[in-house]
């Protein structure tokens, strides 16, 4: 072998480094999120307990001496998320069943960039529409004293939910086996039998990872709850009432905090809690759309 | 007509039914805003500074502050992450490796807006000092499009034809040539699709920038990338939550959320007819 050829050999292996490199960054960026996350949320629980950290149930990070318990928080995030859910869900897999098989072809060519679309408007517009549109309308239809509560921010949060649970879903309806059908057909079934009784049931991992998406989606939304779920940081007792989730006290509180303060440690602990949650979902829902597809090999 | 059949036609109407009120959620979103926003912008509204705190003028700082952020965001994410996807679908082979990194980049993409923001603040306004800039959100942006970027660029190596790299091989080229002249100039129109999505969510973007580049008072331009900015999703969210004149501070938010729509609605659109007519095209 050459000398020249033995420089293009080194060559080549380098350029393949640098874009191994490149591809790792990603991994990097995670654990560096990770990193920073524990680095600045860690020192709060010298102040506060772990269990009290979660279990308390006064948010007052301002008042002297501070309370810091999320669990107001916590629930928060729960009740938008679940009643964001029960919007999304039933719209999001039927229409994903409407478009993957009974849609002609022109219609499904128009109705998926609509519904991507859909997904493609900022939070912070959502938000708007909520508070100029959606509230003044909760407000007067249940004569409520004020229209920014839990029930609002779940009717806008499972509007933002559909597009992912939909495009999910489809796609899993999509990749059931077209032997599946024939052999329904075969039988005797009519096309609504098969739907409901071999290509739905067949997909089922794969809208309940289209679901854990969504679901996924909502926890983490920010700027819509903020602007459209009222902000106040008690117990919520009923969908009409005002709560704060964690993504939105956040956002609230961290201009106003000093960095190093036990406020701003407070904040990056619940990011804490946060990203665990989201992490948990998003492996979960990876996890089962690798061995749902699996399963239909 | 018999039961079976009748529950089949009930059946269908509930699936049609359901996807039509998603189309009408859209639609009704959208006209809602275009209708009022319409009465408010205008040639002086899109280029014009703002006036009386807030209160009137145009928003020219806030869609040049968006259009910065974009900009720093894309210049950083797209070599990344196209380089990044060269690796996973050129040289990688099945393995461990290969495992971890998607499941990192699928693990970045659900990370929530502003856990990126939290990141942001800390490691790029505090640790490198950047302070609250364009350079610090258009990273913390960058970061948060990367996801979006790899995929697109993924999809985009993934189609071109393995007989185009065969060909180039059996020419004698070595494989960083082969990606260099046959495979990125196959691909670039579905690597440019990746990039448009990217910006598209990028300008779209609030909470990443809350605490590492938006501001809402700012009476001049940005005049240095490290500036703190104006932006367009945070002139929406401010102007519905700060300032005391909510009378003439809506009508200016309903057109600064049409200008928004419409950029980020339109830079989509152009996304989804490129990426279509790119898997559609035969070799």
């Amino acid at each position: 072998m050459g000398r020249s050829n033995k420089v293009i050999i080194y060559k080549e292996n380098l350029i393949k480094c640098f874009f191994c490199l490149l591809s790792l960054l990603s991994i990097f960026f995670l654990l560096g999120i990770v990193f920073v996350l524990f680095k600045e949320g860690l020192p709060i629980f010298k102040v506060v307990s772990f269990k009290e950290f979660l279990s308390g149930t006064k948010w007052y990070p301002t008042y002297e001496p501070p309370d810091f318990g999320i669990f107001p928080l916590l629930l928060g995030s729960l009740w938008v998320t679940v009643g964001a859910l029960i919007i999304a869900v039933p719209l999001g897999v039927a229409s994903a069943i409407y478009i993957s098989q009974i849609a002609s072809f022109k219609i499904r060519e128009f109705i998926k960039p609509v519904i991507e679309l859909l997904a493609g408007i900022p939070s912070v517009v959502y938000g708007f529409f909520g508070m100029v549109v959606v509230a003044p309308l909760v407000e007067r239809i249940f004569a409520l004293p004020v229209g920014l509560n839990a029930f609002t921010a779940s009717i806008l949060l499972g509007v933002m939910a559909i597009p992912t649970i939909t495009s999910v879903s489809e796609d899993a309806l999509s990749s059931v086996p077209h032997s599946f059908k024939e052999a329904s057909y075969a039988l005797g079934a009519n096309k609504w039998e098969t739907i409901v009784k071999v290509t739905v049931p067949a997909a089922g991992g794969g809208i309940t990872t289209a679901i854990i998406l969504g679901m996924g989606r909502a926890i983490g939304e920010t700027m819509t709850v903020l602007m459209v779920a009222g902000g106040a940081t008690v117990i919520p007792r009923s969908f009409f009432q005002p709560v704060r989730t964690m993504t939105a006290t956040i956002a609230a509180e961290m201009g106003e905090t000093v960095v190093g303060s036990n406020h701003y440690h407070a904040l990056f602990a619940i990011a804490i809690v946060l990203f665990i949650t989201t992490l948990v979902f998003n492996i979960f829902a990876d996890f089962l759309a690798q061995r749902f597809r699996r399963r239909l090999r | 007509m018999n039961g079976r059949r009748l529950k089949e036609l009930v059946g269908f109407t509930i699936l049609r039914l359901a996807t039509f009120i998603i189309l009408l959620v859209l639609f009704v979103i959208i006209s809602f805003i275009a209708v009022r926003g319409i009465k408010v912008v205008n040639w002086g509204f899109l280029t014009e500074m703002p006036r009386a705190g807030m209160t009137a003028g145009g928003i020219l700082p806030a869609i040049l502050g968006t259009f910065y952020l974009t900009l720093c965001a894309i210049c950083f994410a797209l070599p990344l992450g196209v380089g990044a996807a060269i690796y996973l679908t050129e040289y990688a082979k099945q393995g461990i490796l290969v495992r971890i990194i998607r499941v990192g980049v699928n693990n970045l993409a659900g990370v929530p807006s502003v856990v990126f923001g939290l990141f942001g603040l800390a490691a790029f306004v505090k640790f490198l000092r950047f302070g609250v800039s364009i350079l610090a959100g258009g990273l913390t942006l960058g970061i948060l499009i990367l996801p979006i970027i790899i995929r697109a660029s993924e999809e985009a190596l993934r189609s071109v034809p393995q007989s185009f790299r065969e060909a180039s091989l059996a020419l004698g080229a070595t494989k960083w040539q082969t990606i260099r002249k046959v495979v990125i100039p196959s691909c670039l129109p579905g690597v440019l699709t990746g990039a448009i999505l990217g910006v598209g969510r990028a300008a779209g973007e609030t909470a990443p920038i809350l605490f590492t580049a938006a501001t809402f008072y700012k009476m001049s331009l940005p005049h240095s990338i490290l500036s703190e900015t104006q932006a367009l999703p945070y002139h929406i969210y401010a102007l519905m939550t700060e300032g005391t004149h909510p009378e003439v501070q809506v009508p200016i938010a309903y057109g600064t959320a049409l200008v928004l729509l419409i950029l980020v609605l339109g830079i989509d659109l152009v996304a989804i007819i490129l990426r279509n007519r790119a898997r559609r095209r035969k070799w």
